[in-house]
């Protein structure tokens, strides 16, 4: 079925093909640089693959981390209210404008050596940054505004009214959320989990910052491209496109409206 | 189970009482933000009162220090939209209630089922609420209200989302599953009051106004709203000279019911629009009440013609308000015989 916009001006058009071709040219131009002849070699080097699945596996970790702080946050932010929540808010969603390398500063100087719980930390015997659980608190940082936005919008298009109908049959507040609202907010809570997992297999800026780029420790996808991009350009395409066929997945499974009732 | 409720709810500008006894159904008519819906979210304890009391069965659920959370009050609500969890069948739906009781899978499904064979719905069990019928729908959700076993049954206006045509069937299977029960019915429409319920509350401006056995409130109405879902035409004035003088300089004649009204009495003439007659000049002679009026609106009503003026309705025939020429804007007598009015202190 072909819908016609009334009154959508024609100009319109010329813009919005330009936006269009401001996103996809840079991918062909990248694309037309792969060297297609030793991409499977430089894609599936040691180096490669350990900066590949330490990328997947902190990103991972992360995303359950979102998991785990961001429902709760979006349970709190969407169904209770109370005085400053609207502050609690803005500053929950403060990771997503910050610049990431910012985002690290403020992490190595909370959680570093010198850092504002960094006594506490070392009579714990702890030592975080330049650590790869560095690399996943840098990630969870940049990626759990993600989450929270995505499943607070879910929770309040959802409504309260039927937890309201579920409590009035009887069920605990627990049951309410493993049973109805858990569900109900499913498709929001995927695409809100695959963005987050998308974020954190990009961070670069908070990890460099905060993690370092030590190989096999905290040197991710992102960061492992980047060293290579001066010594050896053809590798760090090839990578690139690795990262872009990720996102192309991502895009894939989290597209809004996806999945609906 | 008896309900004892009474709550004020200032930003609403809501102030009501509500008594229900045992298996009694009480129904709770009134205009669009009369503080129905209020009344009921008070019960069901999703709406705290500023001031006000839920006391069912003896045990305070809401007080000055008392709160029992609404899972725990067994009071279940049924709603305008049936509200199904979309990602449950309706079998699972209605066994929601018992699960969430602690009670067996597989018992509360048995449970589910002989319910859902209550409201006649059993061959539905397995499908997606998406694939129910908005009355096939309501009837399951009758059927998971009923299966939580529920103290009090609260009912917000139940069949408003309905098709009309599948009203009186679902209407009928409430009358008989609500038969013994105790349950607080929030309606728009008459019929549901006639048929459901035992005694009315009539709430207007977050009050109420009028409360008492459905048919004597419906047939001796004391409020414009009343009078109005009642069908009734009321006139509404103080007694002289022996009629109802309206503020609007109106005098309508009538019988008088006991208590016979003094001077000065706040008084209602009441009549069916059927007792009015329409003409375009004052008649002469009979012993009528005569309003001038102005005709607002004409519409279809069965095989007749409904003329509105106001707050006041004439039905007629199509052939004599063709005759008459009607129109809205149309300066019009309405002609009421004495002996089809009843007067009676408000």
């Amino acid at each position: 079925m072909q819908q016609r916009q009334v009154g959508l001006p024609a100009w319109i058009f010329v813009p919005a093909a330009l936006g269009v071709t401001l996103v996809l040219l840079p991918l062909v131009g990248m694309v037309s640089r792969v060297e297609w002849g030793s991409f499977f070699e430089l894609v599936t080097s040691d180096s490669a693959l350990t900066a590949l699945s330490l990328s997947l596996r902190t990103s991972l970790v992360a995303t359950v981390l979102c998991l785990l702080l961001g429902v709760p946050m979006a349970l709190v932010l969407a169904r209770t209210s109370f005085r400053g929540q609207g502050l609690v808010r803005s500053l929950v969603l403060l990771p997503l404008v910050l610049p990431p390398v910012v985002g690290g500063i403020a992490l190595l100087y909370t959680f570093g050596r010198r850092g504002l719980l960094g006594d506490e930390l070392d009579a714990l015997g702890l030592q975080i940054a330049f650590s790869t659980t560095a690399v996943v608190l840098a990630q969870t940082f940049v990626s759990l505004p993600f989450l929270v936005v995505s499943l607070e919008g879910a929770l309040r298009s959802a409504g309260a009214r039927y937890e309201e109908v579920a409590a009035s049959l009887g069920a605990r507040p627990t049951t309410v959320f493993r049973r109805v609202t858990l569900p109900l907010v499913m498709p929001g809570l995927v695409s809100g989990a695959v963005l987050s997992f998308a974020r954190a297999l990009g961070e670069f800026g908070a990890t460099i910052t905060f993690a370092g780029s030590l190989e096999g420790t905290t040197r991710t996808l992102p960061l492992f491209i980047y060293n290579l991009r001066v010594v050896d350009p053809d590798a760090a395409v090839a990578m690139s496109l690795v990262l872009v066929a990720v996102a192309v997945l991502v895009i894939a499974f989290a597209r809004p409206g996806r999945s609906t009732w | 189970m008896t309900l004892e409720l009474t709550a004020q709810v200032t930003d609403r500008d809501v102030d009501v009482a509500l008594d229900v006894a045992e298996g009694e159904t009480v129904a709770v008519l009134g205009p669009n933000g009369a503080g129905k819906s209020t009344l009921l979210a008070v019960a069901a304890g999703l709406l705290r009162p500023d001031t006000g009391r839920v006391v069912l069965d003896g045990v305070e659920l809401t007080g000055p220090r008392t709160w029992v959370a609404p899972h725990a009050r067994r009071i279940a609500l049924l709603a305008q939209d049936p509200l199904l969890f979309p990602h449950l069948s309706a079998l699972e739906n209605v066994a929601f209630g018992p699960r969430s009781r602690g009670t067996h899978r597989r018992t509360a499904r048995e449970q589910a089922r002989g319910w859902l064979e209550e409201v006649g719905v059993a061959d539905l069990a397995d499908r997606r609420p998406g694939q129910l019928s908005g009355g096939q729908a309501q009837r399951v959700a009758v059927a998971r209200a009923l299966a939580a076993d529920p103290r009090l049954l609260l009912l917000d206006e139940p069949m408003a989302a309905l098709d009309v045509a599948v009203r009186p069937a679902l209407r009928q299977s409430l009358r008989r599953v609500l038969a013994d029960r105790t349950v607080v019915l929030v309606t728009h429409d008459v019929l549901d009051a006639l048929l459901l319920a035992d005694r009315v509350v009539v709430v207007d401006g977050g009050r109420v106004v009028e409360a008492g056995p459905t048919t004597d409130v419906l047939t001796r109405p004391r409020s414009a709203f009343t009078a109005r879902i009642a069908g009734l035409n009321m006139v509404r004035g103080t007694w002289r000279d022996g009629a109802v003088g309206a503020a609007d300089g109106t005098e309508v004649k009538g019988l008088t019911t006991d208590p016979v009204p003094a001077t000065g009495d706040s008084v209602v003439a009441v009549f069916r629009p059927s007792a009015v007659s329409v003409f375009r000049e004052p008649p002469g002679g009979s012993p009528r009440n005569v309003i001038t009026t102005t005709v607002t609106e004409l519409e279809p009503y069965g095989d007749q013609v409904r003329v509105r003026a106001g707050d006041l309705a004439a039905d007629i025939t199509t052939l004599a308000a063709a005759e008459l020429d009607l129109v809205p804007g149309l300066r019009v007598v309405f002609g009421i015989k004495a002996t089809e009015v009843a007067i009676y202190r408000t």
